[in-house]
């Protein structure tokens, strides 16, 4: 079952990754002689409303959710929570008082609210800042390529990951710190990095891997919502939430139609999202078997 | 437990404080300068000057913090920019009174379907409808509401005609059948999750078995001994699980075309009204926190096996 999921991740993944080359049309490409078709042998998933192919949208926007995925993974997840979890639960003292009180502070508010409010006001900054960059030093395209919105998600997520990470790997290492061979590395003169990093981090890695396959199906889900309430990834750029909200009522009453008269536009980044999620919990639930077979 | 007790109820107002500054941080650094978002584009330097000044934004970062809560405390959330000479209370407390009661009517939704459901399969361990639940509950999870919202609109409204499509006209109308079902749906596989664990839990325990030993009926052993105790832990999961449902409701309403909580929190961000936003954002914090308050503590008082320190 966790394998299967595990392949279907990975299949996933693999279309957004390889998507420059196993697109059919350019994703952006408008068509107005073909607009709303069905599925066929020229545009293997029908067209949208602009004539845009889906098959190729889908599989960019996937890529949109991959690299969202992966950045936060890397900088939420496991630098920032990992990180911050050893440095609380090793030194404790006020140190772990204050990071533990911000992670209170932080999830005492509505996941979803935060996000959209963090979303929504840093953008313009984000993006003045990008602007100012490339003015000063040449550098073009930043803007335009994307790269600011990710930035933005990225930054909006954090809340939504560190916390967990950090607490999971703060209770494992308060356990972990007053066992009797972490007792004689410090008897023996060991340094605390070296300590904290060659005897306590490889023994908190298998909860992490776990909790991060949890997590991971949260932070597409996430990154879809806020491309949804266009806070996240920008026109012409696709996402899945984009292409949901573009058929769904985001943009009001104008597109209820596109859904009563093709529905069929909605199933192939709803099967995705779908799929991703479910898969991602999987995974989870079967390396949560493997790993920790303590906890059943 | 009394010291507990305590403890959170003196942490809470602080840990509210500073959720108060971080949602004022936000809002001081937001876009647009809100003198002239009230005053319109056609205003001039001068005028915004004065407005700057009237609306005390010139004043250094604490005292209009300090400003701000005090106003908080008294329910006051400051004035729209947007809707002039509206405060942001009166334009969003009905629509936070929406989502609220589209909430409620989930939560009873996830419950009325979660735990009856996750206590059969707890008791038919070991056969094949126990992991069907488990498996077919965790689909239902992980199906996103982007899904449900345009499958029941387009099964139950537009086909069947058993509801209208779209729109709100209270608690007790049809309308609130749909996106109360699409977010109770995937809130009840949460509880059917935990509400397994805890009835294995429980079932296992020496007193059930010696309950049954006495020969008491199975239905009295099931729900007298077993159901009520497994049914402690959830309610811990009850202001969890509301937290989740209502970050779903945002999205559920704006498919539904629900006036809440949702639609107006996207209205404020495009209309650059922050105000609303961040007391949307505020005042959902403190529902959260208070409820989680009151759940921890009656379940300290109804479980009298907790020892919290």
């Amino acid at each position: 079952m966790g394998f299967a999921g595990l392949i279907i991740i990975i299949f996933i993944y693999s279309l957004g990754i390889f998507a420059p080359v196993l697109q059919t049309h350019d994703y952006q490409a408008i068509d107005l002689s073909r607009t709303q078709h069905a599925p066929s042998a020229e545009n293997w998933l029908g067209t949208d409303r602009a004539g845009r192919d889906l098959y190729s949208r889908v599989i960019w926007g996937i890529q949109t959710t991959v690299i969202i995925t992966i950045t936060t993974l890397i900088t939420g997840s496991l630098l920032l929570g990992v990180t911050m979890g050893l440095v609380a639960g090793y030194f404790r003292g006020w140190i772990d008082a204050v990071i533990m009180r911000v992670g209170e502070v932080i999830s005492a508010f509505p996941d979803i609210l935060l996000i959209i409010l963090l979303a929504a006001t840093l953008r313009p900054r984000i993006v003045n800042f990008a602007r100012d960059i490339e003015d000063n030093t040449g550098i073009s395209g930043l803007v335009s390529s994307g790269v600011v919105d990710y930035i933005v998600i990225g930054i909006a997520l954090l809340p939504l990951t560190w916390f967990g990470m950090m607490r999971l790997v703060r209770g494992q290492v308060l356990a972990l710190r007053e066992a009797e061979y972490i007792e004689a590395a410090r008897a023996m003169g060991m340094s605390t990095p070296k300590i904290l990093f060659r005897h306590i981090l490889p023994n908190v890695v298998s909860p992490v891997i776990v909790a991060v396959s949890f997590g991971l199906g949260g932070v597409a889900l996430s990154e879809v919502i806020l491309s949804f309430f266009g806070l996240g990834v920008q026109p012409p750029r696709p996402s899945l939430g984009v292409m949901i909200g573009d058929v769904t009522a985001r943009t009001g009453s104008g597109s209820v139609s596109v859904l009563r008269d093709h529905p069929e536009q909605l199933l192939a980044p709803i099967i995705v999202v779908w799929l991703m999620i479910f898969c991602w919990n999987i995974v989870g639930d079967a390396l949560n078997d493997v790993l920790n077979p303590r906890a059943r | 437990m009394l010291a507990y007790i305590i403890r959170r109820l003196l942490w809470t107002p602080v840990l509210l404080a500073f959720a108060a500054f971080f949602v004022f941080m936000m809002g001081s650094i937001a876009p647009g300068d809100p003198a002239e978002l009230v005053l319109g584009p056609r205003a001039t330097k001068a005028s915004i000057e004065k407005q700057r000044e009237r609306m005390g934004l010139n004043d250094p970062i604490p005292v209009r913090y300090i400003r701000y809560i005090g106003g908080v405390v008294k329910g006051d959330f400051g004035d729209s920019y947007n809707y002039i000479g509206r405060t942001v209370l009166e334009i969003i407390g009905p629509k936070l009174w929406v989502s609220i009661q589209l909430n409620i009517a989930s939560l009873i939704i996830a419950v009325v379907i979660g735990m009856p459901l996750g206590f059969y399969a707890a008791k038919r361990q070991g056969t094949k409808s126990d992991p069907a639940i488990v498996i077919g509950m965790l689909v239902l999870y992980a199906m996103p509401v982007f899904f449900t919202a345009p499958f029941f609109i387009l099964f139950f409204a537009v086909k069947l005609h058993w509801v209208a499509a779209a729109g709100w006209n209270g608690f007790f109308s049809t309308q609130i059948i749909l996106p109360a079902m699409t977010i109770g749906i995937p809130g009840a596989a949460i509880f059917v999750r935990h509400m397994r664990a805890s009835t294995l839990e429980v079932i296992g325990q020496e007193y059930v078995r010696t309950a049954r030993a006495k020969g008491m009926s199975s239905f009295v052993v099931n729900y007298r001994h077993v159901a009520r105790n497994a049914l402690l832990p959830i309610m811990t999961l009850l202001g969890f699980t509301l937290a989740g449902m209502f970050g779903g409701s945002l999205i559920v309403e704006l498919i539904y075309g629900i006036p809440g909580a949702g639609r107006a929190s996207l209205d404020a961000i495009f209309q650059r009204d922050f105000p609303i936003l961040t007391a949307l954002v505020l005042l959902g914090a403190v529902m959260l926190v208070l409820a989680n308050l009151i759940i921890d503590i009656v379940y300290t008082i109804v479980d009298p096996r907790i020892k919290l320190q």
